[in-house]
């Protein structure tokens, strides 16, 4: 069906196709609207999950925890501050090989107190061994949270998969969505290491230095058997339902000298940025970074690469350059903005790309910015 | 082309909503549209800033319009506190809530009576006038969106009927 909705919507219109049997989660701006709508949906009966209003983000993954080692397909939503607070759980629930699905709604941390987009919040859990995803349309959004499901509960995987999206900028914004009867795109959850009275087992054990870095092994092999498992999902959902993404979404980079890369709500508005290029003559792409976990597989080398970063690793770089300096090959020039919100627009990637001085790290909006 | 629209407004007169049911309006003219609010830290009376793109291609911009066709004042008292006239395209439109025709050099200015449409109907929630649905109707009026769209829009999101007639009310008042 096709309608109008905000990312936030979509992702609990989403969630409720995908017909989790618990939710458990905990409200925080900008992600109080999915949380909002999916009670409504399961106080309605549209839903028939175990809504779980619990009193803590810490609360709302140990829940899912429990559940999903019980044999449920979970679901939960945070951002921002509530993600750093599930911290410790965000990993656990990666290491019991669990594949709860998570929509984050991308906020900066505090202080100073801000509400707006910003990618650290995701970025500071990029080791937990959970996938992540980040969309740029509220289609998008929505596609990629079905799809989140199937690649997360694949017997190949069985890791935990994060789907981000800007907050307000996605969260907020009203857009067209076709909303799909997902069928059995999504088959029957059936977790291989469930609690089973009749077969008994151990959970959480102590784990001694023999045995530990073989489950981390375990978890790796799995993390890189996820980049087959998510272009096989990718592509079955371009056949039932006709939108195909990739690990890049790629923009006129065939012929490209430059390449533009952000992820999310930039990552999009970055096509515009090259239309406008491209008629100056300079022989620009974009390549919106969808999947950041597992990290894709670029080749990158001789050309020239303008990063945008709306994150930052204090005492290091932007997570993306690092990651596509250490990767993929290229003349990184580095770009931070966007932090906390702060407004970017495609005329400003343009700038960007035309003042782009590989090797070196630029803050846009600090003065005297020759840092 | 993309028609790019601000609204300017105060917290709880209902310029959020607006914007997002002009959006569903245009949706159902069969158009892309997106509607964002620039969310800060709202309080009632506070200024409040949202964006409507409509286009017939597909929208791949997010950020603020800088340079809108259009120009929505719900509260013509904003202007004492911010410009909303900012960046307003030469020849743009302004469409002002105002008891009296304003006149502003260079910009192609209409006034209609919000507030006295919504007090006459009793469209008031807790002692605000509903801003939201009768300037639907002045904007159909100006062509953004037709007005069985804005009846479509208006009707799904609001039970009450005297949204609707708020709204006829504003598309035959309008002054351009």
């Amino acid at each position: 069906m096709l309608t109008i909705a905000t990312g936030n919507k979509a992702v609990a219109a989403a969630a409720k196709e995908a017909q989790p049997d618990v939710v458990a989660a905990y409200p925080i701006t900008p992600q109080t609207e999915i949380v909002e709508q999916i009670a409504t949906y399961a106080a309605s009966g549209e839903m028939k999950c175990q809504y779980i209003p619990v009193e803590s983000e810490h609360s709302a993954m140990a829940a899912c925890i429990g559940a999903s080692v019980a044999g449920a397909r979970t679901f939960t939503a945070t951002s921002s501050q509530g993600l750093l607070y599930m911290h410790e759980v965000v990993h656990w629930a990666a290491g019991a090989r669990l594949p709860i699905v998570m929509a984050n709604v991308n906020r900066a941390l505090g202080p100073g107190w801000n509400v707006w987009a910003e990618h650290t919040d995701a970025f500071s859990q990029r080791d937990t061994g959970w996938l992540q995803v980040f969309a740029s349309t509220v289609q998008e959004a929505y596609d990629t949270t079905l799809m989140a499901f199937r690649i997360a509960e694949h017997a190949d995987v069985l890791l935990p998969v994060m789907v981000n999206l800007d907050g307000f900028t996605l969260s907020h914004i009203m857009q067209s969505l076709e909303t799909v009867d997902v069928g059995d795109f999504i088959p029957e959850f059936s977790l291989p290491h469930m609690i089973d009275v009749d077969d008994p087992r151990g959970y959480g054990p102590l784990t001694a230095p023999a045995d530990y870095y073989k489950f981390r092994w375990d978890m790796e092999r799995s993390m890189r058997d996820s980049v087959r498992v998510i272009s096989e999902t990718e592509e079955e959902f371009a056949g039932r339902f006709g939108r195909r993404y990739g690990s890049t979404e790629d923009y006129f980079c065939e012929d490209a000298d430059v390449i533009l890369v952000a992820a999310g709500t930039l990552g999009k508005e970055a096509e515009v940025a090259v239309d406008l290029l491209r008629k100056e003559g300079i022989k620009v792409g974009s390549m919106r970074l969808r999947w950041f976990r597992p990290f894709p597989e670029l080749d990158l080398r001789g050309r020239e690469v303008v990063v945008i970063d709306r994150d930052y690793s204090f005492g290091c770089g932007g997570v993306l350059a690092d990651s596509i300096k250490a990767k993929c090959g290229g003349e990184v020039y580095s770009v931070i903005a966007g932090l906390g919100g702060q407004e970017v627009t495609y005329d400003d990637l343009a700038e960007f790309v035309r003042s782009r001085r590989p090797g070196e790290e630029y803050w846009f909006g600090v003065n005297g910015n020759d840092v | 082309m993309m028609y790019e629209i601000r609204l300017h407004s105060r917290g709880g007169q209902g310029g959020v909503t607006a914007a997002r049911l002009l959006a569903v309006a245009a949706f159902r003219d069969c158009k892309y549209a997106t509607a964002c609010p620039f969310y800060g830290a709202e309080r009632r009376g506070a200024p409040v800033v949202s964006f409507v793109r409509i286009s017939d291609e597909p929208i791949r911009v997010y950020s603020q319009i800088r340079e809108p066709d259009l120009v929505v004042v719900l509260d013509a008292s904003i202007m004492d506190v911010v410009d909303p006239l900012y960046g307003l395209k030469p020849g743009g439109t302004v469409l002002l809530n105002s008891t009296h025709e304003q006149g502003i050099n260079d910009f192609r200015i209409c006034t209609v009576d919000l507030t006295g449409i919504a007090i006459s109907l009793d469209l008031i929630i807790a002692g605000s006038p509903i801003l939201n649905t009768p300037v639907l109707g002045a904007l159909a009026k100006l062509g953004i969106v037709s007005f069985d769209s804005v009846k479509d829009a208006i009707s799904e999101a609001f039970a009450d009927e005297r949204n609707i007639t708020a709204a006829e009310r504003a598309y035959r008042e309008m002054v351009v």
